[in-house]
């Protein structure tokens, strides 16, 4: 069996579901209260690492294969900047508030496009850490080659699928 | 014109999030997409040359808000970021076919490229060191973007070393908060002259003269610099040498001492005793080196020591009430001499990938009479060794000249004594250069050598020339009041800096 035991599995799997929402509770709430998109995305990606250590790495990479994680890395990058480029676009200056209203102070919906920019950076977040922490957790010594050699995050998931069906 | 402003870090930071979603099957439409990118950077930082104004973000006010300072100090640098990153792109077009990933490779050129526009425009001090780490971040994966043991070890060694100056710089922007309530420069810079230098102020300073000399590699801080060039790919070096370690070292520390702390006659002696042991120390150790790059990047150290040395001398001489004349010598030829050196030590570092990449060594016992297999990289090379030996009619000697003559002028002659000698030693180290891998016997497993082509022998011969005719800069009166003066104002007016800028807010 992979992974850990049968308590652990069961926990973390009703756990994981807190987790993201507490991180998207911090992410939504970042212009009222402490934290923000990079403290949610953190939050999120956690969720994912505790999936890692419960289940294995080969249910994580199932669930959100690596190309697909790094993609969404780029697009949250791209989307930041885009509601930038919009204020260009709508008010003439970067990074202006355009198209929503400022709104009532301490409603959810206030603060112009602040609570966008945090959506799209806790999405950039959340997307690279997993993709950090599952590199430490998949780059290692390589004792055929004599040194550590890197490998990209392509070959890196097709090792760790390989060396599960081994293990079977 | 000045609502441009935000593109040159916009569009490169941009492009670095676009090109990852390139798939490997299409990386010749990724290499296009950069340099356009890159081109159009340089386009327009031509166009912004002489040009002053703010940027604020968001329209928010400006205590309160971000902004970018565009001022003559900023587009010399924007120029020279601009002229070497293009020559390095146009260089790994080919050269960067021999690694993997060249799509990732493009990107963080592109975060870097972002990272030292920001530096230089940055108008607060936090924003400069959010810029800061993303340019050192993205050279520390360039550094061992190879991953061969070798580099991975010089790439973590850079990466200790860089974060260590990081937290310093972080610590004097706590300090300095701490002590003046603002991040704005321009707020700083007055609260300074109200108060004057508290002690809080002044250990500050001291930590930002650790934290940036350690970015620009000064001697006291330099074990980080001659593992890390030579392990990066050879464009990467030729950033990291020709714009990296003056945009976030020299650039930010006289930024921060001439506009914002104000000059003392300690800081001044300083800064001079920084250069000259840079110069002295670097030049010693790069004449023994056999390895092409590691000579280089010594050599690196020792011309920043000439960077740091002529503004140091600029300040000391403003410090001291002396002439302004003298002191505006030799601001410009420490300016003049940091665009020189970032344009032939590019040129040096892609020279030196073109033999690495043609021969698979770049041990100069191991290397000889490419002259006659590699013409034209030898005649680039000659040029560049002539340049940073301060042979005249090259741009080299302009600089090297100015920097002697204002030493001399003020009165300093053991400096101007010292220059002259730091500027032979550098001779006969690039004589060595020549001697082992252009002249003499071709060896038996060097035959099948072949010159470089394409994008590579373009991207050098496009450095060479700028080689040979920067000296113009300074003697055709029109470019020198245009490109040089500016920046040379902007130092020389001092704790000035904030009324220019609040009357340039107000325009």
């Amino acid at each position: 069996m992979k992974g850990m035991s049968v308590i652990v599995k069961t926990i973390s799997s009703w756990v994981k579901v807190l987790i993201i929402l507490f991180g998207i509770y911090i992410v939504l709430f970042g212009h009222l209260t402490p934290g923000g998109g990079f403290a949610g995305g953190v939050v999120l990606a956690s969720s994912y690492v505790l999936l890692m250590l419960a289940f294995g790495r080969e249910f994580v990479l199932k669930n959100l294969p690596l190309s697909l994680d790094s993609k969404l890395d780029c697009v949250g990058g791209i989307l930041f900047i885009a509601i930038a480029i919009l204020g260009v676009v709508f008010g003439g200056v970067f990074f202006k508030n355009c198209f929503i209203e400022y709104g009532q102070k301490f409603n959810l919906i206030s603060a112009g496009t602040i609570p966008l920019s945090n959506i799209v950076i806790g999405l950039k977040v959340g997307a690279s850490l997993y993709l950090v922490i599952f590199l430490l957790s998949a780059f290692r010594r390589d004792d055929s080659d004599e040194q550590s050699v890197f490998r990209s995050p392509e070959e890196i998931h097709d090792r760790a699928m390989k060396d599960e069906k081994e293990s079977n | 014109m000045i609502k441009f402003l935000p593109a040159f870090v916009v569009i490169p930071l941009l492009t670095a999030f676009i090109l990852p979603l390139f798939s490997k099957k299409n990386k010749d439409a990724a290499t296009v997409l950069a340099n356009i990118v890159i081109v159009s950077l340089l386009v327009l930082s031509v166009l912004f040359v002489n040009k002053t104004g703010v940027y604020v973000m968001g329209q928010r006010s400006i205590p309160l808000g971000i902004n970018l300072v565009l001022d003559g100090l900023s587009s010399l640098l924007l120029l020279a970021i601009s002229f070497v990153s293009f020559a390095a792109m146009l260089f790994s077009i080919r050269y960067m076919e021999q690694y993997t990933a060249k799509t990732k490779y493009l990107s963080l050129f592109m975060l870097m490229v972002a990272g030292m526009n920001g530096v230089v425009l940055s108008g607060d001090i936090f924003n400069l060191f959010v810029f800061l780490e993303v340019a050192s971040i993205a050279s520390y994966s360039l550094v061992g973007f190879g991953c061969e043991h070798e580099e991975l070890e010089a790439s973590f060694k850079y990466m200790v070393l860089g974060s260590i100056a990081s937290a310093f710089l972080l610590f004097g922007i706590a300090l300095v908060y701490g002590n003046t309530g603002s991040l704005n420069m321009v707020y700083i810079s007055e609260i300074i002259q109200q108060t004057g230098m508290k002690n809080g102020l002044a250990f500050a300073m001291a930590l930002f003269i650790v934290g940036f000399g350690l970015k620009a590699a000064l001697v006291p801080f330099h074990a980080w610099l001659p593992d890390a060039h030579p392990s990066a790919p050879a464009p990467i070096s030729a950033m990291l040498s020709g714009v990296l370690i003056k945009a976030l070292g020299v650039y930010a520390l006289c930024r921060i001492i001439f506009n914002v702390f104000g000059l003392s006659i300690a800081i001044s002696w300083t800064l001079v005793a920084l250069g000259v042991l840079s110069m002295v120390i670097g030049v010693f150790l790069a004449v023994g080196q056999w390895d092409m790059k590691r000579l280089l990047a010594y050599h690196s150290i020792s011309q920043m020591g000439y960077v740091v040395m002529g503004v140091g001398l600029g300040a000391l001489i403003i410090a001291e009430d002396g002439s302004k004349i003298w002191a505006s010598l030799a601001i410009m030829g420490g300016l003049f001499h940091l665009i020189n050196h970032a344009v032939f030590k590019s040129l040096l570092f892609l020279m030196s990938g073109s033999v690495e990449m043609a021969t698979g060594t770049r041990q100069l016992k191991k290397l000889g009479g490419l002259g006659d297999v590699m013409p034209i990289t030898r005649a680039v090379s000659f040029v560049a060794s002539a340049s940073i030996a301060g042979v005249p009619p090259f741009n080299g000697f302009w600089s090297k000249l100015i920097l002697v003559v204002s030493a001399v002028g003020a009165g300093f002659y053991w400096l101007a004594g010292v220059t002259v000698v730091v500027s032979l030693v550098t001779l006969i180290s690039f004589l060595k250069i020549q001697r082992y891998a252009f002249l003499g016997e071709l060896p038996e497993y060097l035959q099948q050598v072949k010159e470089s082509k394409g994008s590579m022998l373009y991207a050098m011969i496009f450095l060479a020339c700028l080689c040979v005719f920067m000296g113009l800069i300074l003697l055709v009166p029109s470019l020198r009041e245009n490109i040089l003066q500016p920046a040379v104002n902007v130092l020389m007016s001092g704790q000035g800096y904030a009324n220019t800028v609040k009357t340039m807010v107000q325009q």
